[in-house]
């Protein structure tokens, strides 16, 4: 099968993801700039199919664009929007965003001309036939404890979540 | 030219589904076969259900259009395309224009994986079963979208009590799905697979539909999708994000002509989308009933038979009707439709029957009964069952779902575990 993955598609995606990003901190209505994030996610689930990880893709889709995103709108869609959008937005720390994404955009410049000698060379094989077994091998052979804190700390979270919200359990 | 035909005819011998195989052309053929089929079912859909619920009802339901009102589809078609396309003043116009898009591209989307038949889909991922899953809860991005855009109370409301459905049916739904995939690792290698053709391919070789693996697990982890599907759909009895009587049409209240069209298509394709996956799951998919019991050429042979002679009787219908209808002068333009709907039935009927179409057809055929089977039932709980309060629907989907699915998908590990262990160590 022909690859897909060709250096139109790259910019495509990268440019729908920049534009969604630069709306998400501009738009002044919640509900746009949410939007605009989903817009984002799924760009970003492209570029992980691109790289032939559609099992990633799939849950980023899932979770992000279907999930969390919909409780994002969900909250935002309760809040009086007409009056949030004349009070002023907490955007004046341009100092310090400025010095961050010098230190971000110097890092990529860097990486950019000097990758070829930090990254090794070789290229992974292809593994996109059963890339949802080998993510499975990995995540419940090798990487059982870290995957296994993590769900603990989800459910901790959760539990923590319920306490909060209900006086009478 | 030599070279197109070339490519074309380079397709017909591969036992691949298109989209494996890479060839453009036929994938864009299926594409539009699909699309073309999901409208004329969803059309089928209309007509149908006012009829059965009618008929419940004890009523006649459609009459006037068309033969037993077989043309009020295309009636409401062309009423709904005249309407006048009404957007409230203080909306939010382009989140209101782009909503019913994203629900009908979340809709037809999930498509592309559905498999009809071992070659007959679209294409197959490694990731099919997920795919379904998360194209399809996008389309309450859109359903969220359309109620905020609209700028009104009702639709509000609505939209919120459809994300706040979904999102818990979601889970209940997401753990019942696991434990049929979890199933599908019950083989030699011990590895399983998301793949929608890879999940019928496993319940044919382990010789059993999931719904009966380990019985009565497969059954109970069928049941909570059964409901739950129902409740992500927004359909009775879980349709409180539309429920008339209280938020007069929910989410699409300031929505009309082409653009409500579009919601009613998103909602009757999400329909056949989810009962797709629960054929493909727990059904057996393309498979006709027995494929290892009653095999053999004769078996083949009668089993083949089914899809032709189910439409001839289809035909029969019409002819037997033609006979009861009434005498009078006026109703002979109705009763030489009918007829002719009768002859066109049968000799689609007919063409079914040739033997080399009806070896070709028997698994589309399989998985389309199987789906109208779930239309039915959509159709039987929207006559029967009273609508749930939003108190007892979130009961239902939290502490009686939920636990019954984690429950399911324990015991089904487990018991996968000790087969694997005990019985053949």
């Amino acid at each position: 099968m022909a690859p897909v993955a060709t250096p139109f598609f790259f910019y495509l995606l990268s440019g729908i993801m920049l534009i969604g990003g630069i709306l998400v901190i501009t738009r002044k209505n919640p509900v746009h700039s949410a939007l605009a994030l989903i817009v984002t996610l799924l760009a970003q689930a492209s570029i992980y199919l691109m790289l032939y990880a559609p099992f990633v893709a799939g849950v980023q889709i899932i979770l992000y664009a279907g999930g969390i995103m919909v409780l994002f709108l969900f909250v935002i869609m309760l809040v009086n929007i007409d009056r949030s959008m004349q009070e002023r937005q907490f955007n004046s720390q341009w100092v310090v965003g400025l010095v961050a994404a010098t230190a971000l955009g110097g890092l990529f410049i860097a990486v950019f001309t000097k990758g070829k000698d930090i990254f090794p060379e070789h290229a992974l094989p292809i593994v996109e036939s059963d890339n949802t077994q080998q993510i499975a091998m990995r995540l419940y052979g090798q990487y059982m404890f870290a995957f296994e804190i993590a769900s603990l700390l989800l459910l901790v979270a959760i539990i923590g979540a319920v306490v909060m919200a209900k006086k009478r359990i | 030219m030599g070279q197109i035909i070339q490519y074309i005819e380079s397709y017909l011998g591969s036992n691949q589904t298109p989209g494996a195989a890479g060839n453009m052309f036929w994938v864009l053929v299926y594409i539009m076969l699909v699309f073309a089929g999901l409208s004329v079912a969803v059309i089928a859909m209309n007509w149908l259900e006012r009829k059965i619920l009618a008929h419940m009802q004890v009523r006649l339901g459609p009459m006037r259009v068309g033969p037993h009102g077989l043309m009020q589809p295309i009636a409401d078609a062309i009423k709904l395309l005249l309407k006048e396309d009404i957007m409230p003043a203080e909306a939010d116009g382009l989140i209101f224009w782009v909503a019913p898009f994203v629900v009908v591209l979340a809709a037809f989307t999930t498509f592309v994986v559905v498999p009809f038949g071992p070659t007959h889909a679209i294409t197959d991922m490694n990731i099919g079963i997920l795919f379904m899953l998360g194209v399809s809860s996008l389309s309450v991005l859109g359903i969220v979208m359309a109620g905020w855009a609209s700028n009104s109370h009702y639709p509000l409301i609505g939209a919120l009590r459809s994300s706040a459905q979904m999102v818990s049916y979601e889970v209940a739904m997401g753990l019942a799905v696991v434990s049929a995939v979890l199933m599908t690792s019950l083989n030699a290698e011990g590895t399983g697979t998301l793949s929608m053709i890879g999940i019928v391919k496993a319940q044919f070789d382990q010789g059993e539909w999931f719904i009966f693996k380990f019985f009565p697990l497969g059954l109970v982890a069928f049941f909570i999708f059964a409901v739950a599907m129902v409740a992500e759909t927004n359909r009775a009895p879980f349709d409180l994000a539309e429920a008339e009587s209280e938020l007069t049409a929910g989410f699409h209240t300031e929505y009309s002509g082409f653009r409500w069209s579009l919601f009613f298509l998103a909602e009757y394709s999400a329909m056949i989308a989810v009962s797709s996956i629960a054929v493909t799951l727990w059904l057996g998919g393309w498979l006709r009933p027995f494929p290892n019991l009653l095999s053999g050429s004769t078996w083949e042979l009668i089993f083949s038979l089914f899809p032709g002679v189910t439409s001839l009787f289809f035909a029969a219908m019409c002819f037997f009707n033609v006979v009861r209808m009434p005498k009078h002068p006026l109703f002979k333009i109705q009763t030489m439709g009918l007829a002719g709907f009768g002859v066109v039935l049968g000799l689609i009927g007919l063409v079914l029957l040739v033997p080399g179409i009806r070896d070709r057809v028997g698994d589309i055929f399989w998985f389309s009964a199987k789906v109208a089977g779930f239309m039915y039932l959509y159709i039987w709980y929207r006559g029967t069952f009273p609508r749930y309060r939003f108190d007892q629907l979130m009961r239902m989907g939290w502490k009686v779902l939920l636990p019954m699915g984690l429950g399911v998908l324990i015991l089904t590990a487990g018991i996968a575990l000790l087969q694997e262990k005990i019985w053949h160590p």
